[in-house]
């Protein structure tokens, strides 16, 4: 009695804790680490994705949360010339930028926000670029400055995008965050008063909630922005709480002390589902973990060769020690949840003594020696790749292969790999816009050979012609065909061992109605309600 | 006692010197650069990297590098963070006095407990309390941060509900900094319950980061107590029949107090590196997190300037410390060490 006693005190004073906390319509996100700075632009991560694009920016066009779908942002329609070269968007009108104690616009969002946001990341001349160095790289890295030629203003409401070739997931890549769209009438007063920093210290942008204040690696504070043009947040006030290590994240969770938290500890994750008052949301990520063959060194030139080191890896035992359990074996270069993924592809299966044939077959029935690269960090699509490459290293070795186990520092790491040095590397990758085409052309595709992306070093004619043609047609149909037929040269080919996809998890409060799990990996808040 | 300030002060500047080759070595020896691992897996097309790389200055020999940085420093200037674009003085300042106050208070709970408790501990020599206090110090010692402060965060935080888990206060109040220092501020803001909260949110934090210099100083205390109240003057005192409270305080105390003044002085050295992994447990936004998360990034300019910024402040504390051994100790700034 005694004790239940003390437990009832010390409830009644969690839950007084708690209702002070969470009065108000205010969610409480414990977020796994600083944001760089808010300019989504700038970044690369998808940590200041969140605490910038994903609250308080819109695209012309977003994806609809919990999906790949790309629907209407600020622009309420958009066309395709015939020719595929030029890309019209018609803006909405009334689209309101945030007004704050450091910015009240004068004027709504317009064909120059539009201009402005795209021009900073190309032209040279612009303060903006020249403030960053010039470095903007995600669209440095997408290429965009080549494919976008010109920017023309049709009118105020309209804006054309003048492009070098066709491309068809151009509106995709729209979605994404680092073509959220700035206000130019900010932008000129921060050039005027010489405070250029501040657009990415102080945003202003279009979304859902606007910012209030940021305590450097504490928290970040937003409120509900009332002119939003769309639905807008159900909840007043959004903090984000800052808590870097995973199992702290979870105990603060625990204590009621925030709504929602993500990247839970494997470890913790028995725990977290038998804790009342915490529902943990699952869906499987937009990633794929693999290991690429150098297809230019001699020992991985022949298919067979590939053919016969995939067919003794045990997938299943690397899904079990490696992910828990939580992940799919992976047969297809793209996830499952991506369209055109090829459910009928057959995988490699788990077959030493046909490995051992195919080796031999090969002309090297005596096995070789090589070396498996293995990440010096953890990513979803590996959380674990020493643990992943020495079972590697031990399935190979029942085939003859001696391989030694290599790392780098991550910098170092991607360096080298990107220049060709593995025999076999690690690595992954996870969707930015939900295209087949940010898989297999940023992967496989020929020009990522000489750009580094392509770590196979695979580039193979029928594949790539298969990725052209679905590139230059905006026709779902004919894509998805050309898709399907590019995943079944891919697999025939063995440029890679596809290991798995794995499962992405979102702790939340019980609290919390209508938030869903986004598979590209973001945290959006403007859905949900706090009960 | 000028001359002795002035001997010391002359020594600092080679000292700098050599910080400030050290961090910029430390940093750049550190493979990988800024830009590899801002494009991540994606990767950046060799030409724009070459552009990139020049626009930064990193295809600059080490040593024009080095030079130039010196040459920045020397006008005072510790430059801009690659990532926020903020300059590092201004960072630094900002999170520095969370790094301050977590310190002074874990730096108080040492010395508040472990001094009286390693005095007691020497008085006593051989009882029970000594026996124990000492088996409880080298346990203390010894306990990795990490574990310990997880620990601490799951038996009170988790367990009891007692505290909360990590973080400087609530995250529900907000009110701009005045002085930096969460205590003081709380309570300038007014807001209802701010102090408690900031308040408990110290308790963990204080805890885990004191742990070890509590323990190092009780156990100093207590050597230099036992020999010190071997002396032939400690004899003389009880001779002439002073009560034993005035002995061991007084004449024994004070005399004892040299070596642990020169732990305490040590120890903000180790304070500022347990910073780095106390603040990353509890979320705490100080200097330590900084580094760590710049160092990650390869942030230079913010390794390198948080590097001599910290150092300065521990070699400012230890001259501090000397001159009060002139102070509490006459011979000492007689025969000029």
């Amino acid at each position: 009695m005694k004790k239940n006693l003390i437990a009832m005190t010390m409830l009644a004073g969690s839950m007084m804790l708690s209702s002070t906390a969470f009065a108000g319509g205010t969610l409480v996100y414990c977020s796994e680490g600083s944001p760089e700075g808010f300019d989504p632009a700038l970044y690369t991560a998808g940590t200041t994705f969140d605490a910038s694009a994903n609250t308080m920016f819109d695209g012309l066009v977003n994806f609809r949360v919990g999906t790949t779908q790309v629907v209407p942002g600020v622009a309420e329609s958009w066309e395709i010339s015939a020719d595929g070269k030029e890309l019209t968007f018609k803006l909405r009108s009334g689209v309101k930028f945030h007004s704050t104690d450091y910015f009240t616009p004068t004027r709504d969002l317009n064909a120059d926000d539009v201009i402005f946001s795209f021009n900073r990341q190309m032209d040279k001349e612009d303060p903006f670029n020249k403030l960053a160095n010039g470095s903007f790289p995600y669209f440095d890295g997408m290429d965009m400055g080549n494919l976008i030629k010109d920017i023309v203003k049709v009118d105020d409401l309209t804006v054309k995008f003048v492009l070098d070739h066709p491309e068809a997931p151009i509106v995709s890549n729209m979605a994404m965050a680092f073509a959220s769209i700035q206000s130019a009438e900010y932008a000129a007063s921060l050039v005027k008063s010489g405070n250029l920093g501040d657009l990415n210290q102080k945003p202003i942008g279009t979304g859902p909630f606007k910012f209030v204040a940021y305590k450097k690696d504490a928290a970040i504070r937003y409120a509900a922005n009332g002119d939003y043009w769309g639905e807008g947040a159900k909840i007043d006030n959004l903090v984000f709480s800052i808590t870097t290590d995973a199992s702290v994240r979870f105990q603060k969770m625990k204590a009621g002390e925030c709504h929602a938290m993500p990247y839970p500890n494997p470890a913790d994750l028995d725990d977290i589902k038998a804790t009342e008052g915490i529902t943990l949301m699952e869906q499987e990520g937009l990633n794929v973990g693999y290991l690429a063959y150098n297809t230019e060194k001699e020992n991985f030139a022949d298919a067979k060769v590939r053919k016969a080191l995939n067919h003794a890896i045990n997938k299943e035992a690397i899904k079990k020690v490696v992910f828990n359990g939580y992940a799919s074996v992976a047969k297809n270069p793209i996830p499952p949840t991506i369209w055109s993924y090829d459910d009928s592809t057959v995988d490699d299966a788990y077959d030493v003594e046909l490995a051992k044939k195919l080796l031999a077959d090969a002309g090297k029935a005596d096995g070789f020696k090589t070396n498996i690269w293995a990440m010096p960090v953890q990513r979803p699509y590996n959380p674990d790749a020493k643990k992943m490459a020495e079972l590697i290293q031990a399935d190979w070795a029942k085939i003859g292969v001696d391989a030694e186990i290599v790392t780098f520092e991550w910098g170092e790491y991607l360096k080298r790999s990107k220049a060709g040095e593995h025999d076999t590397v690690l690595l992954g990758w996870t969707g930015d816009n939900g295209d087949p085409d940010n898989f297999l052309r940023v992967l496989l595709g020929c020009v990522a050979k000489d750009t580094g992306g392509n770590r196979a070093r695979w580039c193979n004619k029928e594949f790539e012609a298969e990725l052209q043609a679905a590139l230059l047609t905006a026709d779902p149909a004919a894509r998805t065909a050309a898709y399907v037929k590019a995943q079944a040269i891919f697999k025939a080919e063995a440029p890679w061992a596809t290991i798995a996809h794995s499962i992405v998890f979102m702790p939340i409060s019980d609290k919390v109605t209508g938030y869903k799990v986004d598979p590209l990996g973001g945290h959006f808040f403007h859905n949900v309600e706090i009960k | 006692m000028l001359s002795f300030l002035l001997r010391k002060l002359l020594v600092l500047i080679p000292t700098f010197i050599g910080i400030t080759i050290a961090a910029f070595i430390f940093i750049h020896i550190i493979p990988g650069d800024p830009i590899l691992i801002m494009a991540g897996e994606r990767g950046l097309p060799a030409e724009k990297y070459a552009e990139l790389m020049h626009a930064f200055g990193f295809d600059q020999p080490l040593w024009k590098q080095y030079l130039d940085y010196l040459w920045q420093l020397l006008q005072g200037d510790l430059g801009k963070s690659f990532v926020t674009g903020r300059p590092v003085v201004d960072e630094f300042f900002e999170l520095f006095p969370a790094t301050i106050e977590l310190a002074v208070c874990a730096l108080l709970f040492a010395i508040i407990i472990g001094i009286p408790a390693g005095i007691l501990a020497a008085v006593k020599r051989g009882s029970v309390f000594d026996h124990s206090l000492m088996t409880l110090s080298l346990t203390g010692f010894s306990m990795p941060l990490f574990w310990w402060a997880l620990l601490l965060i799951v038996f009170f935080s988790g367990y009891l509900g007692w505290t909360p888990v990590s973080g400087r206060i609530s995250a529900l109040y907000f009110f701009d900094d005045v002085t930096g220092f969460m205590l003081i501020d709380s309570w300038l803001s007014g807001e209802k319950g701010a102090f408690k909260s900031a308040a408990s949110h110290l308790i963990l934090p204080t805890l885990a980061l004191g742990t070890i210099p509590l323990a190092t100083f009780a156990r100093q205390s207590r050597s230099a107590m036992l020999e010190t109240l071997g002396e032939d003057f400690i004899k003389t005192a009880r001779a002439k029949g002073l009560s034993p409270f005035r002995v061991t305080v007084v004449h024994g105390f004070r005399n004892a107090l040299i070596p642990v003044v020169t732990v305490i002085g040590l120890s903000v050295g180790v304070l500022l590196g347990g910073a780095i992994l106390t603040e990353t447990i509890f979320s705490w936004p100080g200097i330590g997190k900084w580094m760590v998360d710049s160092i990650f990034r390869r942030d230079y300019p913010v390794v390198q300037g948080g590097l001599i910024l910290i150092a300065t402040i521990v070699i400012m504390v230890n001259l501090t410390v000397d001159i009060l051994y002139g102070i509490i100790d006459p011979r000492i700034r007689k025969k000029g060490h």
